[in-house]
């Protein structure tokens, strides 16, 4: 009983001794399950995998796309990760900070920093306040800037994101999607934040407004120096503004790595996948469209062993009992796949 | 502000507009409720009353004045000349006399009459009317005491028990709540009125059977009313705060489930901002409809109630009115009910613009 809590004590100062310092954020083995069905007893039975086991660092003022396909899990780990949802196990810091257990109000004082930008612009934003309300809000109650400085201060955000300072009065309706994309983006860089969640911000818009809010945040990002934690859907989106990119399946990120690498070398079978999915502007270019078999598997019931062994070509006996780990390839390029172990033990024994 | 100014002009055109058509609306509505009325079975209310006379009447003068009665207000003829014949003592702005009601005036004359002793008394004689007008009038004070006080308490308990019942969706407080609330919606008027008569008055004695006043309790009358009021105000009350507290926290669960109460988390405000500034804002929303149907709650009297604590509001005039065929004064009252109501929506819908900024009259 003693050894373990000082094994567990050991381990909490070995890991705030490795936390902070060029990363905002980091993220281990975080978990998320949501209760599905439950037995008269209350009991719960059955657990959607919404996240299971996803780690990542983030460097400060950078930007991670998070892609994969619907429902992988991207938005729940963005949510969870900010602690709109309940955490199920494993741990976030932010700016070295243990902050998976802070407490409500602990969480609040901190969310300044930590920001979101929701999907639907269209039902973000309450139909009865006033942009000015809306951006200003929070500002106050944060004590960002003095009280009687607050309408100079929101007006200015206003127009470093693209809006009118008449706007101030009017309300979300009387907007496009695009503008109301910008009056949330507004409203969470009024807040001074360092890390932007920014949760599919342009997939409700017009392909032509996509671009002016993706270039917007990317000023805003060079600007404030803010990291973002880009999830999207929209691979050409990510590959745009991302320094790294992490693919999810099935509520595991499979594999992360720096933009081009991903791009130009991907490593496990789903990224192949799914970047040959991305069409090519060029009607001669023979496609080599790699064209998955079957369904996405329930996150109700995932497949043992490797999530994606019951859709990958490259199938072997190990994928359907071992989960593979979730291991660096290259620099900074991480993969889980059993392909690769092969290579790792040629490695190992050179290196032995 | 010149967007407001032309905001407010198109509100003023909105109601004028919305007004001309109310009176369309209300002869619709009339037509509707005198052939009904005219349709129902032992419409001979003018005869029941002259009964007697028409017994003893040998020179036929009684029968006479029945058939003039009668051809008065149209009941001589058909449905539709019948109501044609309304229709225009109506715009004449005569509503008629009601055929067994009255009400005092308030004006006194003192007449002579001759005592035991063989000198004259003065004695006062209270001036009634039986205009159905100035019954309406008479009528509706206290029935709107009653509702008044009844619709406050209503809102009182019902909101802040709807939203803490969508807060803590499923927990204890909010199957209690939904318990009771789902007992009083369920309960008719006339059996809770009678339990709680059995047990407060009967049983315990604590509260006045029926009636207004006690001239015995040696209470003040404003304390003697109250008493008085006590059991009736408490069964409308009971019965109205189930819906309203289950309409509350249905659009507070709708509302709490949106995204914008997201954002409002997200931006890091206090529980208490979320749900009261975001969230019962945006609830006020579906309320506002409510206000269509406050106004003839208000004065409309409550008919089952007042009949069951014998209380003499207009409810109970309207009830008595209805069981007797008395035509003049249920058409002046369904009138008075379909007036109230078609008012009561157009403030509804202005309210309606009011709170919600998505909405625009015109």
């Amino acid at each position: 009983m003693n050894e373990n809590l000082k094994n567990v004590q050991a381990e909490t100062v070995q890991s705030e001794e490795s936390h902070g310092g060029e990363y905002i954020l980091e993220v281990e083995h975080l978990k998320k399950y949501f209760p599905l069905k439950k037995s008269l007893t209350g009991k719960v039975q059955v657990y959607v995998h919404a996240v299971e086991d996803v780690s990542f660092k983030l460097k400060r003022g950078s930007v991670l796309g998070i892609v994969g396909e619907s429902g992988c899990g991207k938005t729940t780990m963005g949510r969870t990760l900010l602690k709109l949802y309940d955490i199920t196990d494993g741990k976030v810091y932010f700016n070295g900070e243990d902050i998976t257990h802070y407490s409500k109000s602990q969480m609040r004082k901190l969310r300044p920093q930590l920001q979101v930008i929701f999907q639907d612009p269209y039902s973000s934003l309450s139909p009865r306040m006033t942009v000015g309300e809306i951006i200003g809000e929070a500002v106050l109650q944060h004590k960002i800037v003095p009280k009687n400085e607050i309408r100079d201060y929101v007006v200015k955000v206003m127009e470093s994101c693209g809006l009118r300072p008449y706007y101030y009065n009017r309300y979300p309706h009387e907007f496009s999607g695009g503008q109301r994309q910008r009056i949330c983006i507004a409203r969470a860089v009024a807040l001074n934040p360092q890390l932007i969640v920014c949760d599919e911000p342009v997939s409700a818009l017009d392909v032509s407004v996509q671009a002016q809010i993706i270039n917007l945040l990317k000023n805003l990002q060079e600007q404030h120096g803010l990291s973002y934690i880009f999830i999207s859907h929209d691979l050409s989106v990510v590959k745009h503004i991302s320094n790294e990119v992490g693919v999810m399946y099935l509520g595991s990120m499979v594999e992360k790595g720096p933009t081009d690498k991903i791009f130009d070398e991907p490593l496990h079978p789903y990224t192949k996948a799914l970047l040959s999915a991305v069409p090519v502007p060029d009607p001669r270019s023979k496609m080599n469209r790699i064209i998955l078999k079957g369904d996405i598997p329930s996150p109700a019931n995932p497949p043992s062993g490797c999530k994606f062994h019951t859709r990958c070509d490259h199938c072997m006996e190990i994928c359907k009992t071992v989960s593979p780990e979730f291991i660096e390839r290259g620099e900074g390029h991480f993969v889980a796949c059993h392909l690769y172990d092969e290579e790792q033990k040629d490695i190992e024994k050179e290196q032995g | 502000m010149p967007r407001l100014n032309t905001d407010f002009i198109q509100m003023i055109k909105y109601v004028i507009k919305r007004l001309a058509l109310s009176v369309l609306i209300l002869l619709g509505v009339s037509l509707i409720i005198y052939a009904l009325i005219r349709i129902q079975p032992g419409l001979d209310f003018v005869e029941k009353k002259y009964q007697a006379q028409l017994q003893q009447d040998s020179t036929g003068q009684v029968a006479e004045l029945v058939k003039q009665i009668q051809a008065t207000y149209g009941l001589d003829t058909n449905i539709f000349a019948g109501y044609l014949k309304w229709l225009s003592n109506i715009l004449q702005g005569n509503f008629g006399d009601s055929f067994q009601l009255s009400v005092p005036t308030g004006e006194v004359t003192y007449i002579e009459i001759i005592g035991p002793d063989g000198n004259p008394i003065l004695t006062p004689k209270y001036e009634t009317t039986s205009n159905v007008v100035s019954i309406i009038f008479a009528k509706s004070g206290v029935s709107f005491i009653i509702a008044l006080i009844a619709t406050v308490l209503e809102f009182i308990i019902a909101i802040p028990l709807g939203i803490v019942s969508a807060t803590k969706q499923y927990g204890v407080v909010d199957y209690t709540v939904t318990v009771l609330a789902m007992m009083g919606i369920s309960l008719p008027s006339f059996f809770l009125g009678a339990l709680l008569l059995k047990v407060f008055s009967v049983e315990l004695g604590w509260f006045p059977y029926s009636g207004l006043t006690d001239p015995n309790s040696g209470l003040p009358v404003i304390i003697d009313q109250a008493w008085h009021l006590v059991l009736p105000i408490l069964v409308l009350t009971m019965l109205s705060v189930g819906g309203l507290m289950r309409y509350t926290r249905t659009n507070m669960l709708e509302v709490m489930n949106s995204d914008y109460i997201r954002t409002a988390r997200a931006k890091g405000l206090s529980e208490h901002s979320v749900i009261y500034k975001h969230a019962f804002r945006n609830t006020l929303i579906p309320l506002a409809t409510l206000f269509a149907g406050i106004l003839p709650s208000l004065f409309g009297g409550a008919m089952i109630t007042e009949q069951v604590f014998s209380i003499d509001g207009i409810g109970k005039a309207a009830y008595t009115a209805v069981v007797n065929g008395d035509v003049p004064f249920v058409m002046a009252y369904c009138m008075f009910l379909s007036i109230l109501t078609v008012i009561g929506t157009l403030l509804s819908d202005i309210m309606y613009a009011i709170v919600d900024p998505r909405v625009k009259l015109s």
